[in-house]
């Protein structure tokens, strides 16, 4: 299954969050969310706990980008 | 390298600190009740600088000047300074003016309502309900898809020049430097404005408070909305530690006065308590920050969060001039309009800066 791609790139708090809580809500099983900063990726990270989903992050460029999975 | 002050432990380390913190400031000089308050030393800085002539609440606070800088120097340190911006900057200026006039109706920003609860002052927590009930509606458009857009990478000097300013009314407070006779810099010489602890504790607590807060992204308001948005505990775990520390040493200190009335720097109008808190926490929700946070990002860069802090400057020498702003005796003359005039602004901000309809 192809992973949502999600550009939260120049949102700040809650927003990253908010969009990726509302596509696991949508059913979205794999996710891949760019950031641009450590407070996103925080938050992602913590959410990606909660939902009991494995979470992998590596650089891209100047970007963070988390990929998440059921 | 993690970040030990993000964790659980750590902002709940960071929450208890600033309670102790603010309450040793009360017991060295700062007014009761008072020893943080975002909104009110930005009330006393605007004073300060003459942009309103409330003789009472006239003085450069350190602690914002050091919430800024302390930010600032650890987020160069770690490298997250990081300036940004572009993402509706005029918006975010009149949700600081009217966030900060709502504030100054209750008389407290979201620091201070907590402060003010450690202190016995129960008006607080009609304040704190409003408070929620305001971060409540600011949720209800988060998820209703609204957005004030995407910051765009800004050019690094651009995220000096807001340090910058808050190094220029340090030296003008360390100086007291008067630009005129009968002219600011204006410095108290009773009330509030002339409640202060010494100038180097209050620099030197700003300072500890804008690193560890940067650190833990404290923040008063998202640890409401975070609950209510995502079911997330994490923010409110520091919000309770400050808050049990801070009642903890105002026990310690004799700082503790429990009940409604004759409480310090606070009045007993339950409506406009709640209301003026409602205003506040609505704004900081489509702001993004309570009013101490929008500093700390003002340190890593964040042009739009400086720019919500002027507007609450501006707020508050607008909510002082037009006679909005309450004293004990309760509210004035203009406050009720200010707050009423807010929350319609809010209303219609929110609605507005939808991005996309409900799924």
């Amino acid at each position: 299954m192809t992973a949502k791609k999600i550009d939260a790139r120049g949102l700040s708090c809650p927003q990253p969050v908010v969009l990726t809580s509302q596509a696991i809500r949508e059913g979205a099983d794999a996710l891949e969310i760019v950031v641009d900063n450590e407070v996103s990726k925080e938050n992602l990270l913590r959410l990606a706990k909660k939902y009991n989903m494995r979470a992998d992050v590596r650089e891209e460029n100047q970007d963070i980008v988390i990929q998440m999975s059921k | 390298m993690g970040n030990f002050c993000a964790t659980r432990t750590g902002i709940i380390i960071v929450g208890g600190s600033i309670g102790i913190m603010a309450t040793l400031l009360q017991y060295l000089g700062n007014p009761p009740n008072m020893g943080i308050c975002v909104a009110c030393f930005e009330r006393d800085i605007a004073g300060a600088l003459g942009l309103h002539r409330a003789a009472i609440v006239q003085y450069i606070r350190p602690e914002i000047i050091g919430f800024v800088l302390g930010a600032f120097i650890i987020s160069l340190f770690v490298g997250e300074h990081r300036p940004r911006g572009g993402s509706s900057p005029l918006i975010r200026f009149f949700l600081g003016t009217f966030a900060m006039i709502g504030a100054l109706v209750f008389l407290g920003c979201p620091w201070r309502t907590l402060l003010r609860i450690a202190g016995g002052d129960l008006n607080a927590i009609v304040g704190l309900a409003g408070l929620a009930m305001g971060i409540f509606g600011g949720v209800l458009f988060l998820k209703n898809g609204y957005s004030l857009g995407r910051s765009q990478p800004q050019k690094p000097w651009s995220g000096y020049v807001f340090p910058a300013f808050m190094l220029g009314l340090f030296l003008l407070l360390l100086f007291s430097v008067s630009f005129s006779e009968g002219g600011p810099i204006f410095f108290s010489a009773s009330g509030p404005g002339s409640m202060h602890a010494p100038l180097w504790i209050s620099i030197a607590a700003g300072l500890i408070v804008g690193v560890i807060a940067q650190r833990s992204r404290f923040c008063t308001m998202g640890a409401f909305r975070d609950v209510m948005l995502i079911r997330d505990f994490h923010l409110i775990s520091g919000v309770a530690a400050l808050l049990i520390a801070a009642f903890a040493m105002n026990l310690l200190l004799g700082q503790f006065k429990l009940g409604f009335e004759g409480q310090p720097i606070a009045h007993t109008d339950h409506v406009w308590n709640f209301l003026g808190m409602s205003l506040a926490g609505l704004a900081f929700v489509l702001a993004g920050g309570c009013p101490g946070r929008q500093l700390f990002l003002s340190g890593e860069g964040d042009l739009d969060a400086g720019v919500f802090a002027l507007g609450m400057i501006f707020g508050a020498a607008f909510s002082h001039n037009f006679a909005m702003a309450s004293s004990p005796k309760g509210v004035a003359a203009f406050g009720p309009t200010g707050v009423i005039a807010g929350l319609i602004f809010c209303l219609v901000i929110g609605f507005a800066m939808r991005e996309r309809v409900k799924s």
